[in-house]
């Protein structure tokens, strides 16, 4: 591709949060006719750099240039007017008007007396759609579509402005695949109108299938940018995560010891988990004594899993076996009955319970067994209590006080008590570390660490590399919602964690010779028996 | 290690502070019980003060009921047209013995309580509007199934309800006393009390917790309806005739007053079962004051306004400090 002026230039973008530095002199630009990945791990600042393009944020340093010049857009609606326009996860389009009415939107057609057109609104829109090989009826509500069909729409929307930039968020994150290839459709006829599209996704064949270039973002700053053809899925993933693919990791960053004596019987056993679109045929085994990690990328299927084993989420197909008794599917109370306990990975919106005490979210789980005849023993209730946060060290000014007071990491400790106290057989982590302090992280992981040897069977998930390769014996990788490869032992280590997160799964053997090759290692590793 | 350091700085103003908000009703109530000392003519009398109490019996009947919708993030619109209905079947089964009727009219409420729940738990509509369904269509069945006639009541044990007293006490008060001392232990000593603050303070939490989130929503309503058709039972006793066109006529409103001047905040996560108490007492109270004294009942209105607005902001500063 010729290199041409810049339709969207970032420079040196700053953005601060009170406690947080977002974007630390970020620089970016999007060339036109080009289609430019952004890429990154939770928090390394995707969304706070899409929302100061698009004029939700104010950047604090920094200069945005649109079309050459500077610009400042003090709301999204503004942005969108001079012609950069954005395709969101979730589809904001208004569900009960038609097709042709969302495609316009706040711009309808005008006749006579400055009425909208109809006629001519619904012409307009169906010639918009079917440029771009969509097939709707533009006068049907909206909300009679599918999903993809919806978003197409929307897709329809951004183009149909005239927009020289298109930023799509995670755009295929509910698409089916014929779906997602009618949108690539879309994004190649907006390369070749020379309309730069951002395209933000955690799939790794879409970004090699459909974008020309790549900028990577770690916390907060450019990790790498550059052609994505140069660069193999493992370089990319190691930019992601910030690990140099030569480099020997020491042990004993983490609070993590030395491997746990499993036995040989698993006391979990999932069988093909399907939840589609998100979940295909996961199988996953436990063993009392054993820490088995999930690794995967951002929406690889870590936490879908994790709830689905739980009963959290609903699952389409697949059993679950606890100590070779069958387990109800989609009920947390069934799943808790069998000995398993999970600590979700938003601990605000899905774990402590704000308002209320020290004391009774530490019981939430426990009421059942706290009362007898529907009455709660106070008594029992304060002896457990007192019992947990004095082995977890949970430090608040009294068993009364209200949760939301406590440090992230007492919330924490909270959480795990919750778990704890029910003498669960298989406990399930999900980002047990992250938002807390370095002390309490340690304190957390040795407690992990602590709990296997007395024979609990731990599933951990983490998306911290170093959590996972340490903490764990044995490692099942996710991408795209399938199980794709088992490391155990010996084998976990980071370089073939991310070899197995890049190539692990593809068909042939290239993607595994290649993946050897990169990391200097042997091909060593498992694919799942079936 | 903090609790020293905390202790010792919140001690007094904050201290203060927090104090009044936990228990402002309390405050406002004993002021304006000291202003009618003052001011009102044979307030400190036995009849003004178990004419207050009589009044006030089916508010706290049906604020009970309200305070644990809201408890659970819900709320309960349709206790005044339950009320109603309860006025309405009342007479109409009375002919079986009084047993009969009023086991009739509390699985009337039941019913009531569990098409609400029944909406809300299982349907999934938010519950103001679920429930206002029901305030709207309630009162017009209840005038249907009377015939748009009111009743009168001669049976002496439906009667006592409204009219008798034990020991002195009037009946309706200590149907209200036992109410209250029920769910009061409901709330503080059981897991189904545990479950309502849980699923109000944080839904997702309480069912990832093995709650069971459905079951509580459906026994609130249900317990709301209950209550509410006990209150109507009351207030018909106490009138001695059935009256489905005015008994507990937008008594909903006075219901949430209570329970929010009480403490429980609209956004659920717990619930306040004395607050509830003394917040219907304190308006029972104004209106009491403002007719006794012979003002225009309007101001009495407008200052209910003013300690709505002043309870919702005072919880509102809570978490702030």
């Amino acid at each position: 591709m010729e290199r041409q002026a810049p339709v969207l230039e970032v420079r040196r973008v700053t953005k601060r949060f009170p406690g947080v530095l977002a974007l630390d002199g970020i620089s970016f630009e999007l060339r036109p006719g080009e289609v430019h990945a952004l890429v990154g791990e939770n928090g390394a600042g995707k969304s706070t750099l899409i929302k100061v393009i698009t004029g939700v944020y104010h950047p604090d340093e920094g200069q945005i240039l649109f079309k050459g010049e500077e610009v400042s857009f003090s709301e999204p609606r503004e942005s969108q007017e001079a012609g950069i326009s954005t395709i969101y996860q979730e589809i904001n389009l208004i569900p009960l008007l038609s097709v042709a009415q969302n495609v316009f939107l706040g711009r309808e057609p005008r006749g006579r007396l400055g009425l909208i057109d109809r006629d001519r609104m619904n012409r307009e829109a169906a010639e918009i759609l079917e440029r771009y090989g969509i097939r709707a009826d533009v006068t049907a509500p909206l909300r009679s579509l599918s999903l993809g069909v919806q978003q197409m729409v929307a897709v329809a929307r951004a183009i149909s402005v005239d927009a020289r930039a298109v930023i799509m968020d995670e755009p295929t994150s509910s698409l089916e695949a014929r779906e997602v290839e009618t949108l690539f459709g879309v994004i190649r006829q907006l390369r070749e109108e020379g309309v730069g599209v951002i395209y933000v996704s955690h799939r790794l064949e879409e970004l090699y299938e459909i974008c020309d270039r790549v900028t990577v973002l770690r916390d907060g700053r450019v990790a790498h940018t550059g052609e994505l053809a140069e660069l193999s899925r493992l370089q990319l993933i190691a930019h992601m995560l910030g690990r140099e693919l030569d480099e020997v990791r020491k042990e004993g960053a983490t609070g993590f010891g030395e491997e746990h004596e499993a036995a040989e019987e698993p006391i979990l056993q999932a069988q093909d988990l399907t939840q589609h679109p998100r979940l295909r045929e996961i199988s996953l085994d436990v063993r009392p004594g054993e820490v088995v990690g999930l690794a995967g990328l951002l929406g690889a299927g870590r936490s879908e899993t994790a709830k689905a084993i739980f009963g959290a989420d609903p699952v389409d197909s697949g059993s679950l076996k606890m100590g070779g008794e069958d387990v109800k599917m989609g009920s947390p109370a069934a799943a808790i009955k069998a000995g398993i306990a999970f600590l979700p990975e938003d601990r605000k919106s899905e774990g402590i319970i704000p308002d209320l005490s020290v004391k009774e979210n530490i019981a939430a789980a426990a009421l059942p067994r706290l009362a007898r005849a529907g009455m709660v023993s106070e008594k029992a209730q304060d002896e457990l209590v007192e019992e947990f946060m004095q082995s977890l060290g949970i430090k608040a000014s009294s068993p009364e006080q209200p949760v939301r007071e406590l440090s992230g990491g007492n919330q924490q400790k909270v959480l795990l008590a919750r778990w704890l106290c029910m003498n669960p057989k298989v406990l399930i982590l999900d980002e047990p570390t992250r938002g807390i302090d370095v002390g309490a992280k340690a304190e957390i992981q040795k407690l992990v660490d602590d709990l296997a040897v007395k024979g609990l069977g731990v599933i951990l998930i983490s998306s911290e590399l170093d959590e996972v390769t340490e903490g764990s014996d044995r490692v099942v990788a996710l991408r795209d919602g399938a199980v794709v490869g088992m490391l155990s032992e010996e084998e976990i280590t980071e370089g073939n964690l991310m070899a197995m997160l890049a190539h692990g799964g593809d068909s042939g053997n290239g993607a595994q010779d290649n993946g050897a090759q990169e990391n200097g290692a042997q091909g060593n590793r498992k694919d799942t028996d079936g | 290690m903090a609790r020293g350091a905390t202790a010792e700085k919140s001690f007094d103003v904050a201290t203060v502070t927090s104090w009044v908000r936990g228990r402002g009703v309390y405050v406002a109530f004993v002021v304006l019980v000291i202003f009618n000392l003052i001011v009102t003519p044979n307030f400190a009398s036995v009849v003004t003060l178990t004419t207050l109490l009589i009044t006030v019996s089916p508010i706290i009947l049906v604020s009970l009921g309200v305070a644990l919708t809201i408890g659970t993030e819900g709320i309960d619109l349709s206790v005044g047209s339950v009320m109603a209905l309860a006025s309405a079947f009342l007479p109409l089964y009375l002919g079986y013995g009084w047993p009969v009727a009023v086991l009739v009219v509390l699985l009337v409420g039941a019913l009531a309580g569990l098409v609400n729940g029944s909406l809300v738990a299982f349907v999934g509509i938010q519950p103001i509007i679920a429930t206002l369904a029901l305030l709207v269509g309630g009162r017009g069945l209840a005038q249907i199934f009377a015939g748009g006639q009111s009743l009168p009541i001669t049976d002496p044990a439906v009667l006592w309800l409204g009219q008798g007293r034990l020991f002195g006490v009037p009946a309706p008060v200590i149907v209200a006393v036992v109410a209250v001392l029920v769910v009061g232990f409901l709330v503080k000593r059981t897991t189904f009390g545990r479950y309502v603050v849980a699923v109000g303070g944080n839904r997702s939490a309480s069912y990832l917790s093995g709650h069971p989130v459905r079951r509580t929503l459906l026994a609130v309503y249900v317990i709301s309806g209950l209550l509410a058709a006990l209150a109507g039972i009351v207030a018909t006793a106490r009138l001695g005739a059935s009256d489905p066109s005015n008994i507990g006529l937008l008594i909903e409103l006075s219901a949430i007053t209570a329970v929010v001047v009480g403490g429980t905040p609209l956004s659920g996560g717990r619930v306040k079962i004395m607050g509830t108490v003394m917040g219907a007492l304190l308006i029972q109270l104004i209106s009491n004051t403002f007719i006794s004294n012979d003002l225009p009942f309007t101001w009495a209105q407008v200052l209910t306004a003013g300690i709505i607005l002043v309870a919702v902001y005072v919880q509102k500063g809570r978490g702030t400090t």
